[in-house]
């Protein structure tokens, strides 16, 4: 176990463990962690309940007094993107929540869904007494209302008067959606790091450590999100940390703490998906057939991810890659052929770290 | 309520999750709308139309709670015959008088169940009445502010029929008054589909019955109105119509706006009330203290105790001072006789009027309607003190101003001296705020203020204690009030703070025993017991600090009655015995809340009952009872002189007893239900600098509306100098309906000139499907501006000022301006700058016929010489 | 929550020496053949800390800006504040806040804060510095002034005991107490043009 050789499974070109790429049980013990390491965890963004207020945006930059965006503070250099109510743009390295706004219109049904039970999802502070507690069978008005979906009712009717278009029946939607890193099971950005820069943390999250980064950019290609980036008047890459600081203090994530609604929610990452599969049933049942899971597959390109999302429609729509690979997936065929470049970058690490000591 | 108020609509999501229906009615399709079950685009101004089809709806299909109605409002009650509709009056009730523009509410009275002479149970009212009705003094705008909260007296007990047959009940009143407001109507006045308006109606009615309740919530969206005070009166009519008030799950909710702005009306600097909505005292008609509380003589309910809120407040601020031979120092409060309200004494500064202005944590340069107005009223001052957080606007005019670079002003001209005074943040600093559901809640100090800044209790205290100092020795009368104020307080630590919870304590109030009262019942008015708002008693109930109480929620049931604390007497739902049906038994199991317990001889439930806790369901009040005594153990509305719900309000209202539509002061469409256009009570300030845009002109050809956005805070000076906002919502902007955009060449992203008869502003332009035009009958197409008002010169973000496109016209009820609903033009392109700017605006008002706008130097009329020029030679 | 803290990385052995805290040797010889946890972590990693865990004091507020009343922790260390969140025993808010309330730290610390006192003098272009104590006595002195100015004793035949001489607009954020302390004192001076954001 000990044996310092480079004949270390890792580098016999295969993967057998999927250390690369597929379904991978426990990532933290993947990454060395002892049995006793805490559970992986993870976000469960839940869309359809968004109400794009971008509370999530600002907790994180007040926890982790991240710069400005654009402008660093700068009058003047801001200024209204005129997509929606969208002025930050995508994730970066200043800005590791991003509320995207996507305005639809169409001639068709746009079911907005009904909203899960916000208070009944939260396990720390749960409101146990259920105020106003609804037994369903005593209430058939109740029944009798779910049963017809808003939107069914509303599509045999214009709502609003169509002045220039003659198609008349537009309704009109307005999707929002909190991004955020996704933690990935194979993190492409920790994969590629030279320097050991980025690393898994206990609890199966991916860190950038901001004492080891010197900035070398890998990790933003080698993204397939494009999340991480690297912060111009630093140098070094920036990412979300999912709060490791508070997390080592038992509390939840600063855009978890903050989200209004619970669109954003915390946690074991097997307790939300479990959480994230029964909503969406509730949300299918309801005839909401455009919800879907993103990021919950575990034998995705990237072997499913740590922050994972309930979309209203195609990945596309709201920015994200419909098929995201961890741009490490053919490493391991490769290992042979860039033997020279793997003790290079074993080179670049002890550099890297002796600077480090000094 | 998503955009504005976020947090807060985690119980709305739960709701919907649980099953409710949620319905969002707002000109724009909002952050709200798109979690709603239905969102009603509405054209702007029409509410009460929209309102008032829902109540005919109910009455129509019989799908009121008449069990309710009959025995909780005042449905049974006759109107008397010389009422006249506006149904009959072409959109004017009985009793106006064209000449001055305001009623006379007379004829709007109840038919007695006796001839008024008769009514010797009530004879100190009836002289009241009397008194009042000979009060030709007391002007319109002073109408609605003599009574305070209790509202009027009732001169006599109405006849009632509880059939609600005959032709004068209030019930068959209001079905008359709305006859017209058919879903055909909604859908030419409102541009509402009839399909839509029928599925808003359905939801509404069904979840309105003994099993369900529906719940309405508002905003300044309802009351920045000209008709605003009538907005909640329809909802109202229709809540109570419905059965939803008093029950858990129903009920008109205000959401607020500003974090203790409940807080500042409950214990109010505003000019018509002193703290508990007692109101200030008017010089014709309150000349002594028995005049002052001469109408609670007459007055059922618990302001019949009004002699005792006023006493002990007095008590509180003038102690021994304060005793039955000088009326309990009564003639210290000065008194009223007029609109002493923000917008009229903004142009009597420009009128040279007012020499000294206190801006406490306000910017009235951006936040209120007509900057320009406002900015001249603060250049002609004398001195001018603000205390904020930042060098806000209404600091920086002199030198910043818009009207610095359009050349109607300039800093050498301006004689206003200028004292900005650093404020403290919420955390530095300790108190209570009162949030929208009338919760008081504690903040404990975490650090000091920086510098100079100090709270504003320390800036009040202290001022007062050297003023005090400078006028110790005076004889003259006048001085006599602030030698003999109670201003004792103990001061904390370095900076001398008072002791908020000294404070708070005098609010509470003491017994004859000098320990904290536990409850307003037990104040008395022969000068025993002091409490500086009656309301607030209780507050400090066993000298405990009961708003400073943190019981986890977790551990306390859904009322959570030992978070912080509610006033009144913590009851967290008012008027809640009308969730129990008259004999006191819940109207539904599902919507049990509170019930008289026979066995144990009171009201009892989770909540603290609003009611007296042991009066039975059965009681009658006896042949002469007063105050709370004379509320019948069926009458849930404890407030109101007769324990009714007001379907129809015979007096108290300065425009009218039911609810009408009129169009707003400024709109493009013509009223399609009466030939009056307007309310006819509108109050106005005229002036040069606030000129109207008249309606359906061509020249503002687009209705314009004014909103916050969830990233940014009122007037903006606690966000848009917080870079995590602005770069949210990094500059001002406007939104518009692909259609207008196409109409008038407007592009996304590019700048857009917008013109009133006050200014031109521009914004950048965000064009959007979230807006949509309105067609209306006859094909009339409306367009609609969206218009968020948070920008201007300072802070991180900034932008033109929305609110100076925006003029000011008063409900006169409440002198609140209608700024919910103004007509602009907009065309693309920046706007000119420096006198262009003023040449291009007027060449506006002249087409539309506007009388001139132009002004002399500082908004002086254009013929003042401003001498003060000459003066600033140094 | 401790043991999270207490023992994030495996079990490497506890001997101080170069060889052992450098990556490569720890990813060489330990359970993280990568390097992509264990061996990777950094001192500073080692060393993290939470600011809530570090703060001197958690002090109970309610957000300063809408009227819903979300409950605050306010975090301090060395008389400053590190940290405000919501307050998840709030039955109001649940411990959420929005992106104002998200910003409150912002606004207490923010670096635009004016802190001194400012001055301009009638007719100047710009500001001056003002003591605090020296600002009080002027403001104290006008107000005496523009209360005698506008003093009325009668108006229309009534009296009145009142001043027209001076005005005030107070904002809604202004504590109970505040605004008890400011109507109690105007009115003893006879000031009736007493406002406040509540009208608007």
């Amino acid at each position: 176990m000990t044996t310092v050789s480079s004949a270390s499974p890792s580098l016999e070109g295969a993967d057998s463990r999927n250390r690369l790429f597929g379904p991978l049980p426990d990532v933290s013990a993947d990454a060395g962690y002892e049995e006793d390491h805490p559970s992986r965890v993870g976000f469960f963004t839940d869309t359809s309940v968004c109400i794009g207020c971008k509370a999530c945006e600002v907790a994180c930059k007040e926890w982790n007094t991240l710069p400005m965006d654009d402008a660093n503070g700068v009058l003047g250099q801001m200024g209204m993107s005129g997509m929606s109510y969208d002025n930050t743009g995508q994730l970066g390295a200043n800005s590791w929540r991003h509320v995207s706004f996507i305005e639809q219109s169409r001639s068709v049904d746009l079911p907005m869904p009904t909203i899960g039970m916000p208070g009944a999802d939260r396990h720390d502070h749960g409101h146990d007494h259920g105020a106003n507690a609804i037994s369903p069978q005593a209430d058939s008005v109740l029944a009798a209302q779910t049963s017809v979906l808003n939107a069914e009712a509303l599509s045999e009717f214009d709502p609003q008067t169509s002045v220039t278009g003659g198609d008349g029946g537009t309704q009109i939607r307005w999707l929002m959606s909190s991004d955020v890193c996704k933690h990935c099971t194979h993190a492409g950005c920790l994969d590629v790091c030279p320097t050991g820069a980025l690393f898994r943390t206990e609890f199966g999250t991916v860190v950038v450590q901001g004492d080891i980064c010197n900035g070398c950019g890998y990790c933003v290609s080698a993204c397939p999100y494009g999340v991480i980036d690297v912060r111009k008047d630093d140098g070094r890459a920036f990412k979300c940390t999912m709060c490791y600081d508070r997390l080592t203090d038992g509390l939840q994530p600063a855009c978890a703490t903050a989200c209004p609604t619970q669109s954003i929610q915390f946690g074991d990452l097997d307790e939300l998906q479990a959480r994230a599969d029964a909503r969406l049933a509730t949300l299918k049942s309801q005839g909401v057939e455009t919800a879907r899971l993103y990021g919950r597959d575990e034998s995705d390109g990237v072997g499913g991810v740590g922050a994972f999302f309930l979309l209203l429609d195609e990945p596309e729509v709201y920015g994200l890659p419909p098929d995201p690979i961890v741009t490490t997936r053919d490493l391991p065929a490769m290992w042979k052929a860039a033997a020279t470049g793997a003790a290079m970058i074993v080179g670049v690490v002890a550099s890297s770290f002796l600077g480090r000591r000094r | 309520m998503a955009e504005c108020h976020p947090v807060g609509f985690q119980w709305v999501t739960e709701a919907k999750a649980r099953g409710a229906k949620i319905i969002h009615i707002d000109p724009r399709f909002t952050r709200t709308s798109a979690i709603a079950d239905l969102h009603v685009p509405i054209r702007l101004g029409t509410d009460i139309a929209f309102l008032g089809a829902l109540i005919k709806y109910v009455l129509d299909n019989d799908l009121y709670f008449r069990e309710y109605v009959v025995a909780y409002t005042n449905a049974a009650s006759l109107v008397g015959e010389d009422f006249v509709d506006t149904e009959d009056l072409d959109g004017l009730f009985s009793g106006f008088d064209p000449e001055n523009g305001q009623y006379d509410e007379t004829s709007w009275a109840y038919e007695p169940a006796e001839a008024p002479h008769a009514s010797s149970d009530d004879p100190a009212g009836a002289a009241e009445q009397e008194a009042a009705n000979q009060q030709d003094s007391v002007e319109a705008s002073d109408q609605a502010q003599t009574h305070g909260s209790g509202g009027p007296t009732i001169p006599a007990k109405p006849k009632r029929d509880e059939t609600l047959e005959h032709p004068r009940t209030v019930f068959q009143v209001l079905k008359r008054h709305f006859a017209r407001y058919t879903p055909e109507m909604v859908s030419d006045v409102c541009g509402i589909e009839p399909e839509v308006f029928e599925q808003v109606a359905k939801w509404v009615t069904s979840n309105s019955n003994r099993d369900r309740t529906t719940a309405w919530v508002y905003s300044v969206g309802w009351t920045q109105h000209s008709v605003g005070a009538q907005y909640i009166r329809t909802a109202s009519i229709l809540q109570l119509l419905l059965g939803n008030i008093g029950r858990p799950g129903g009920g008109i909710m205000a959401l607020r706006g500003h974090a203790s702005i409940q807080g500042s009306t409950d214990v109010p600097t505003l000019y018509n009330l002193l703290p508990g909505y007692l109101p200030m005292p008017h010089a014709s008609l309150h000349e002594t203290l028995s005049d002052y509380v001469a109408d609670a003589a007459g007055k059922g309910g618990f302001w019949g105790n009004k002699p005792a809120y006023i006493t002990s407040m007095l008590k509180s601020w003038w102690g021994d001072e304060a005793t039955a031979e000088n009326d309990f120092a009564f003639d210290y409060i000065p008194k009223i006789n007029g609109d002493h309200s923000s917008y009229r004494t903004i142009a009597d500064m420009i009128a040279g009027k007012v020499h000294g202005y206190f801006l406490v944590g306000e910017n009235p340069s951006v936040g209120h309607p007509n900057g320009k107005m406002n900015r001249f009223g603060l250049a002609n001052l004398d001195w001018l003190v603000v205390r904020d957080l930042q060098m806000i606007e209404s600091a920086t005019f002199w030198k910043e101003g818009p009207e610095i670079e359009s050349g109607e002003m300039a800093p050498e001209t301006i004689g206003t001296e200028v004292f900005f005074m650093p404020a403290a943040t919420h955390v530095e600093k300790e108190g209570t705020f009162t949030q929208t559901q009338r919760l008081l809640q504690w903040r404990e100090k975490a650090v000091e203020p920086p510098m100079d800044a100090r709270s504003d209790l320390w800036f009040y205290y202290h001022l007062g204690r050297i003023l005090r100092e400078r006028l110790a020795s005076s004889t003259d009368p006048k001085d006599r009030p602030l030698q003999t104020l109670t201003w004792d307080y103990p001061l904390i630590g370095e900076t001398a703070d008072p002791d908020a919870a000294a404070v708070l304590r005098e609010i509470n109030g003491t017994g004859p025993d000098g320990r904290a009262l536990s409850t307003y019942i037990d104040m008395k008015d022969d000068g025993s017991t002091t409490g500086g708002c009656w309301i607030y008693t209780g507050v400090y109930a066993d000298e405990v600090n009961q708003a400073a109480r943190r019981k986890p929620a977790r551990e306390m049931g859904p009322v959570a009655g030992e978070w912080g604390w509610a006033w009144p007497l913590n009851r967290r739902m008012l008027y809640n015995r009308a969730s129990a049906d008259p004999d006191g038994k819940p109207w539904s199991e599902r919507k049990a809340y509170v019930s008289w317990d026979e066995a144990a001889g009171r009201w009892v439930g989770e909540d603290v009952p609003d009611f007296e806790a042991t009066k039975r369901p059965d009681y009658v009040p006896p042949e002469g009872a007063r105050a709370q005594a004379a509320i019948g153990g069926a009458d849930p509305f404890v407030m109101q002189g007769d324990g009714k719900g007001w379907l129809y309000a015979p007096a108290g209202l300065v425009d009218g007893p039911m609810p009408t539509h009129y169009e707003p002061s400024e709109s493009v469409a013509e009223n399609h239900l009466y030939a009056q256009q307007s309310s006819p009570t509108i109050e106005r300030i005229a002036g040069p600098w606030n000129r109207e845009n008249p309606s359906r002109s061509e020249v503002y050809p687009f209705q314009v509306t004014t909103y916050r956005l969830t990233e940014h805070h009122t007037a903006g000076a606690m966000s848009r100098t917080l870079p995590y906002l602005s770069e949210l919502q990094p500059e001002f902007f406007v939104e518009v309906s692909p259609e207008l955009a196409e109409l008038r060449g407007l592009t996304n992203g590019e700048f857009a000139t917008l013109i009133s008869a006050r200014t031109a502003i521009e914004a950048k332009v965000l064009v959007t499907e979230r807006m949509r035009p309105i067609k209306l009958k006859g094909g009339q197409v409306v367009h609609q501006i969206g218009m968020p008002y948070h920008w201007s010169y300072a802070g991180l973000s900034t932008g033109d000022n929305a609110n100076d496109l925006l003029g000011i016209v008063l409900d006169a009820n409440t002198h609140i301006q209608e700024d919910k609903v103004s007509t602009a033009d907009i065309v693309p392109g920046r706007r000119p700058r420096g006198p262009e700017l003023l040449d291009y605006v007027e060449a506006y008002r002249m087409r539309a016929g506007v009388q001139s706008g132009r002004v002399g130097l500082n908004g002086r009329a254009p013929d003042e010489d401003p001498s003060a020029m000459e003066a600033s030679g140094a | 929550m401790d043991e999270r803290r207490a023992s994030p990385g495996g079990k490497l052995p506890d001997v101080k020496t170069w060889l052992d805290a450098w990556p490569v040797f720890r990813q060489l010889t330990g359970n993280d053949p990568l390097g992509r946890g264990v061996a990777a972590r950094s001192k500073a990693t080692e060393q993290v800390v939470s600011r809530t865990a570090t703060a001197d004091r958690v002090v109970k507020s309610v957000c300063p800006y809408c009227a819903v009343g979300c409950a605050q922790r306010v975090f301090v260390k060395d008389e400053q504040v590190v940290q405000i969140e919501g307050d998840p025993d709030s039955p109001i808010s649940r411990g959420r806040l929005c992106p104002k309330g998200s910003a409150t730290k912002g606004l207490v610390n923010s670096p635009s804060r004016v802190t001194t006192v400012k001055y301009r003098r009638p007719y100047a272009t710009d500001w001056e510095d003002l003591d605090l104590d020296t600002a009080m006595e002027m403001i104290a002195d006008r107000v005496l002034e523009a209360r005698e100015k506008g003093w009325q004793t009668m108006d229309a035949g009534k009296r009145v005991n009142r001043t027209m001489g001076f005005a005030s607009l107070g904002g809604a954020t202004l504590d109970n107490e505040e605004n008890y302390l400011m109507k109690k004192l105007y009115s003893a001076l006879g000031a009736v043009q007493i406002e406040n954001q509540a009208r608007i």
